[in-house]
């Protein structure tokens, strides 16, 4: 892991406008050009590279590979489902419809704040984040890392599937909570204007969340991140504390996921505990790996570019996608670690091209290249 | 007094099909530090290995032996799991030894494959195919060495494989149309018939005691002793063992460590199978039931203590011990006269799923004194 990924990726400059110049076309031009279908979907599948990017942050950068991050995504989507469950009900003086289902009376303690859009656009943040940070904390406090978390955040996913699948009389159980047909200022969430906007805002806060991310990456905090990821013995007898840098990363990640999720359920229309089932939250680590771990850039590159090829191959063949993803996850893995934006970053495309005697090879000493790369770029 | 002898047979019962499950798991993880997430995939083709063997063995020539399809069964999962299993280890996890993560994830998808392969290939076909693969990876090792040797080598591993490959296509077409219902392919879930003398049950002391739970007890019981026996005292286990403590020195000291792997990692995968043989007792099959072992395993190895048999062995009992006793509200049973409060808090979590949610917790907690499980691994690794 460490060989695969000490050498970070610095893409040319122009590749970097290029790219941006895309990402902002894209944006500015999808809610005018595509039917809202699509729109739709573009939008959701930029609400998981928000997520992406929190599993970059953890995963590329610090070497944690946590496998339960639909945990938090579906904390935050939760959020958001309660308050415009209760926005919507509260107008008619009532609780949200699937209580009666099961004859409940009063609100569950724990939904009353959520009548508060000010307290439910906090929390859908930072309910994930404290989880996040608890659970890191408890597992990092006893150095238990690698696989061994992995496990432990996997099992941590399976609890709270239980949990929530379970509960019919506090959250509906398997059924999930609507959000299409809810209310907000007088329109519905499902129609047409409001997803345009929604489009907006998920567009936004993930160049937002990108911003935040590549300035917690540079800088010393993330120097000590890397390190923790490279050699997290070593940090440790420098005199670091490895548990706190790790414990805030996650709970980052955390947040980021949780704010994914709820920007994902308010454009998907429900939200269920299906959000924490096992196979989803590995999947949200293969698209930080086919994008490149340790490239921004390549974590919301690769969640727009699979959950894409998904739609499009469910839609067309739909048996084919889990054997495509599969063998998406083992070539990834063994053909191509760095990724596909960390490959191309790395100069693969021209040597590519340098194989099919397109263009010259360049006369480096293999030594020059890894100098004076250690800096984080992206 | 019959209140406890039950939570313990359930306990025991619920135990050794995680144990079973846990112990290839155990193994691999124990000794190679390998992740393997396709192991309940293992699990899902030992299965699926039952209900094939069921079905040939429902044919007119081979039905008087129909109440022994369960022994072969055994033995014919644990061969198809621990081929798939060797071929795993061949193709992708030995590039990726000393890297788990990437072998995690790498699994991840092996196991993606295998789920959507039983759903649409025909399980005649898939029969075939697993027979070229024995055929073709037992071949070169019963030959004679001077075939194999020199220029002509390569003409006689072709000739293997092309034979085996043969055999297979043979093997496929005679199942299809001998058993109509394998030459299709089947997305839905299948049901394992038990023989006649394994349903039912037997009265004991006043309790009620399901053969079926019997059975999987003693064939756990069999596995674990026989698994025990073979890394303490067979000279591959003792080679396993020394691999797993120091693989340069064993390397130096001759032993074939390649092998040892492909050996270690098949055993594993075959005590998979034997698992999946057990798990199509208890309900029906389907190309998700592996994954919901899953999880379930890893926190027996866990807890247990990696690459500690013992351990593996009281944890699952342990776990199934727990689940029972909440999952099923045995507390509340025990103690009629609880305060009320704390009888909502027990009646709140006595469900399975819901026993699971506080026996993870549990775990968690437990984890917090003793981060390395029951029997950590002694050592002055700084990893350790």
């Amino acid at each position: 892991m460490v060989a695969s990924s000490t050498l970070l990726p610095q893409p040319s400059r122009w590749i970097r406008v290029a790219i941006w110049v895309l990402i902002l076309a894209v944006l500015v031009a999808a809610p005018s050009v595509l039917p809202v279908f699509r729109l739709n979907l573009l939008g959701r599948f930029l609400s998981l590279a928000i997520a992406a990017l929190g599993i970059d942050l953890i995963w590329g950068f610090t070497g944690i590979l946590s496998l339960g991050q639909g945990v938090f995504f579906a904390l935050g989507g939760y959020a958001v489902a309660m308050f415009l469950q209760l926005n919507t009900s509260a107008a008619a003086g009532m609780l949200p419809e699937f209580f009666r289902l099961y004859g409940v009376s009063s609100l569950p303690f724990f939904w009353e704040p959520f009548r508060s859009p000010v307290f439910t656009l906090i929390a859908l943040w930072l309910v994930p984040a404290l989880v996040a940070a608890v659970l890191g904390y408890l597992v990092f406090r006893n150095r238990i890392k690698g696989v061994y978390f992995s496990i432990l955040t996997q099992a941590a996913l399976l609890v709270f599937f239980n949990f929530f699948n379970g509960q019919q009389k506090l959250i509906n159980g398997t059924n999930g909570l609507p959000t299409d047909t809810t209310v907000l200022f007088g329109q519905q969430v499902g129609s047409e204007p409001v997803q345009r906007v929604l489009f907006w805002i998920t567009g936004l806060l993930l160049i937002l969340s990108w911003f935040f991310v590549r300035w917690v990456v540079r800088g010393r905090f993330g120097d000590v991140l890397i390190a923790i990821r490279d050699d997290e013995p070593r940090i440790r007898f420098t005199g670091f504390n490895p548990v706190v840098f790790k414990t805030i990363v996650f709970a980052i990640a955390g947040a980021l996921a949780g704010i994914s999720g709820a920007l994902f359920t308010v454009q998907s229309g429900i939200v269920t505990p299906q959000f924490m089932s096992v196979p989803f939250s590995i999947e949200m680590v293969i698209w930080v790996a086919v994008g490149g771990r340790g490239t921004l850039l390549g974590a919301i590159f690769g969640a727009v570019l699979i959950n894409y090829g998904k739609s499009l191959v469910s839609e067309a063949l739909p048996q084919s996608w889990l054997f495509i993803q599969g063998a998406l996850f083992i070539l990834v893995v063994t053909a191509l670690p760095q990724g596909i934006l960390g490959w191309f970053f790395a100069g693969g495309f021209r040597n590519l091209l340098v194989r099919a005697g397109l263009a010259r090879p360049l006369a480096t000493y293999p030594s020059l290249e890894l100098d004076g790369q250690e800096e984080v770029r992206l | 007094m019959t209140l406890l002898f039950e939570t313990l047979f359930n306990g025991l019962a619920i135990g050794s099909v995680l144990l079973i499950a846990a112990l290839g798991l155990a193994i691999v993880f124990g000794l190679m530090g390998v992740i393997n997430l396709a192991h309940g995939e293992l699990i899902m083709l030992g299965a699926y290995t039952t209900y094939v063997v069921q079905l040939i063995f429902r044919l007119p020539f081979l039905a008087p032996f129909y109440d022994a399809y369960v022994l072969v069964a055994l033995v014919a999962a644990f061969v198809v799991s621990g081929i798939v299993g060797v071929l795993l280890e061949r193709t992708v996890i030995r590039r990726l030894y000393g890297s788990p993560l990437e072998t995690l994830l790498a699994t991840w998808g092996v196991s993606l494959i295998l789920q959507q392969f039983v759903r649409s290939v025909p399980l005649a076909s898939a029969a075939g195919l697993v027979l070229t693969l024995l055929l073709a990876l037992l071949g070169p090792a019963v030959l004679p060495g001077q075939w194999l040797a020199g220029p002509r080598g390569r003409f006689t591993r072709a000739g293997v494989w092309a034979g085996a490959a043969l055999v297979g296509v043979l093997a496929a077409a005679s199942l299809g149309s001998l058993v109509p219902s394998l030459s299709r392919a089947n997305p839905r879930n299948v049901d394992v018939t038990a023989p006649a003398w394994m349903r039912g049950s037997i009265e004991l002391a006043g309790l009620t005691l399901p053969v079926p739970r019997l059975v999987i007890i003693v064939i756990t019981v069999v596995a674990v002793l026989g698994i025990t026996w073979f890394l303490a005292r067979s000279v591959w286990g003792m080679r396993i063992r020394a691999v797993t403590q120091n693989r340069p020195m064993s390397d130096c000291l001759g032993i074939p460590t390649e092998t040892v792997d492909v050996l270690t990692f098949g055993v594993g995968s075959g005590l998979a199978g034997v698992a999946g043989v057990a798990v199509s007792l208890l309900g029906s099959v389907g190309p998700n039931v592996g994954a919901s072992y899953i999880v379930g395993c890893f926190m027996v190895v866990v807890l247990g203590g990696v690459g500690n048999l013992l351990g593996t062995v009281i944890a699952s009992l342990a776990i199934g011990v727990m689940t029972d006793l909440i999952g099923a509200g045995r507390l509340l049973t025990a103690w009629p006269g609880m305060p009320p409060s704390i009888a909502a808090v027990v009646d709140f979590f006595a469900t399975t799923s819901m026993a699971q949610v506080l026996i993870f917790s549990l775990i968690v907690v437990f984890l917090q004194f003793r981060p390395s499980g029951l029997f950590p691994q002694k050592g002055r690794l700084v990893e350790a």
